[in-house]
């Protein structure tokens, strides 16, 4: 899958608090949540954001709380992939399960807001367009990729993979 | 020989099946228990059904907690609890509370024996690491992975590195498990233990009271870790062993384990401190904030909410009044902890002081309703997180800091020392 978008430029340490404040969590609906993605970060964000989007983010992206709101949230926005220098830990697993594209690559994070990036999800190969640079995400471990060719974690375990 | 290894690994070792892992090793492994809440369990269970489960893989090891917007703040949360109790009844879960009996879910598992030492477990909250202190491993993870548990009983996990922690030297009165875990925040930073396990161990560990160090391992995942486990020990077993639902597993790192690195902390002349807005890893003695002027003190939660926590709020607070401009909540986090509270004088004290007596819940730890904060206020919070917006509008803050601190402050009206109000001759209005 190439995945080509318009850079959304966030900082280190962007927290699941900042991606889908708590107060929009008595609902699971994604519709409801991706209207108030990245609020506490950019109030201007979910207005701005447009599908097939990318957010490109410093260290540590979706720290804080286990909630999966925020992967979804950022997926119902239309937002077709997140770099990142890094993820946290939860984040990282959620996004695998849930469907989300999210890509580790430390170089890759000096995008500007606008920038246009073009994504090869397959390869990892992400170039910058308007800096006419090339980089390669960190690979994806094995095991994940089995997860996502089986179509996330409920399908691999439908299919009884699982064992 | 099978490879040494820390008592995470064996834990993993174990529940996978297998004789030894090593750090980066997947493993599929069997669970112990899963765990979900209010906010995380209706998307697991909605993942449950869409993947045909009718049946949890066991009734006693599936467990839900209605904790977060608990007692209900508003229609929607309502609909999200009654997912959660629905389900517990169609599916007979055995650990499952509702009002009057719920607790906040990392305060209550611990002392209703739910989780015991040795087990494997997730929880789809990130501060599914609290048990660590028991000397079990688990792990916060989100409601996917909650819902494939809930019907397969398995989860994969990566084998982390670990960071071993050493606590050493002559602990000083006022310093707590929390001015600990703080202080090895602000050390590693809130990526620090990104994808690594920590174990938290040495002298002032083994004299810690469970209290204190449920409170550390709470708070590993502010630090990016998977857990923050320790040994466990005499302590441990007094505290388990009259209140374990199952036979707990003692496990003890060999020796020569493995460690990515090792970093000792000596507490000798520590003063307590005070994570300042906006990460738990801008840590600071308290005494070089003193001069931040409060309007909320929140002493409760599943870091800071048990008994040990709410009798050193009430040793300061006794016969002394809050600051008539600081709101100061108080949240036993169980029904246990409330009454023991109530047992032994400590909610008097609390009303005579002027405090607010919460049921137990997440409340305003999460921004979620029973405190929040208006624009330019600023908290004093016994919780875990201190993110923008965490307690409430975007232009608040909050301050992380231990039960005596948060109830020292609320007595001056700004971030204050226990020392500070002790035997002071401030004249107080009420009777105790």
């Amino acid at each position: 899958m190439i995945i080509k978008g318009k850079v959304h430029k966030f900082g280190d340490d962007v927290n699941t608090d900042e991606i889908i404040p708590a107060r929009y969590l008595n609902t699971s609906d994604p519709k409801e949540l991706a209207a108030h993605v990245m609020e506490d970060a950019d109030p201007a964000f979910p207005a701005l954001v447009r599908p097939g989007d990318i957010i490109v983010a410093g260290k540590n992206f979706g720290c804080g709380s286990s909630r999966e709101h925020a992967p979804i949230a950022i997926k119902a926005a239309g937002v077709a992939c997140v770099v990142a220098e890094s993820f946290a830990r939860i984040f990282y697993r959620n996004a695998f399960n849930i469907g989300l594209t999210i890509m580790e690559c430390a170089v890759a994070a000096e995008a500007e807001n606008g920038h246009l990036l073009r994504v090869d999800a397959a390869t990892g190969k992400i170039a910058n367009l308007d800096l006419g640079r090339e980089y390669a995400a960190k690979p994806i471990p094995a095991f994940m990729q089995e997860l996502i060719a089986a179509g996330g974690l409920m399908e691999y375990v439908r299919k009884g993979l699982m064992k | 020989m099978p490879r040494p290894m820390t008592l995470g690994e064996k834990i993993l070792a174990r529940a996978a099946g297998v004789k030894s892992v090593s750090p980066g090793d997947i493993v599929l492994a069997t669970l112990d228990l899963c765990l979900g809440n209010d906010i995380t369990a209706p998307l697991a269970i909605q993942a449950f059904y869409q993947s045909g489960g009718t049946k949890v893989f066991h009734r006693r090891k599936v467990v839900l907690v209605p904790d977060h917007f608990t007692p209900n703040k508003d229609i929607q949360s309502a609909e999200q609890a009654k997912i959660l109790r629905e389900f517990a009844r169609e599916q007979k879960l055995v650990y499952y509370w509702d009002q009057g009996e719920v607790g906040v879910e990392h305060a209550l598992l611990p002392e209703q024996g739910v989780v015991v030492p040795g087990d494997l477990m997730i929880g789809a909250d990130s501060h599914t690491c609290t048990y660590g202190a028991l000397g079990a491993f688990s792990t916060g993870v989100g409601s996917t992975d909650l819902g494939a548990a809930m019907l397969t009983g398995k989860a994969w996990f990566k084998v982390p590195p670990t960071i071993k922690l050493i606590f050493k030297g002559r602990l000083p009165a006022d310093v707590t498990g929390k001015d600990l875990i703080l202080t090895a925040i602000g050390r590693l930073g809130v990526e620090g233990a990104n994808y690594r396990a920590l174990e938290i161990t040495g002298p002032v560990i083994d004299r810690l009271s469970m209290e204190g160090r449920l409170t550390m391992s709470n708070m590993a995942i502010e630090a990016g870790a998977k857990t923050g486990i320790i040994p466990p020990d005499d302590i441990t077993r007094a505290y388990v062993e009259k209140r374990a639902q199952r036979k707990p597993r003692y496990y003890q790192s060999d020796p020569d384990a493995e460690y990515e690195r090792v970093e000792v902390f000596d507490v000798t002349g520590m003063e307590p401190v005070v994570a300042l807005p906006h990460l738990p890893s801008n840590v600071v003695p308290v005494s070089r904030a003193r001069n931040v002027v409060i309007d909320q003190a929140v002493i409760g939660s599943c870091t800071n909410g048990r008994i040990e926590d709410l009798r050193q709020a009430a040793k300061l607070l006794k016969g002394k009044r809050v600051s008539p401009r600081v709101r100061t909540i108080i949240m036993p986090a169980t029904p246990l902890i409330y009454r023991q509270a109530l047992k032994e004088g400590l909610l008097d004290i609390f009303m005579a002081a002027g405090c607010i007596i919460s049921p137990p819940t997440c409340g305003p730890c999460l921004g979620g309703h029973m405190g929040i904060l208006a624009k330019g206020e600023k908290a004093v919070a016994t919780t875990n997180r201190n993110f923008v917006g965490r307690m409430g509008h975007t232009g608040s803050e909050v301050y992380l800091a231990s039960p005596a601190v948060a109830a020292a402050s609320a007595i001056k009206g700004r971030l204050a020392l226990p020392k500070e109000v002790r035997g002071s001759n401030w004249k107080v209005g009420v009777k105790k």
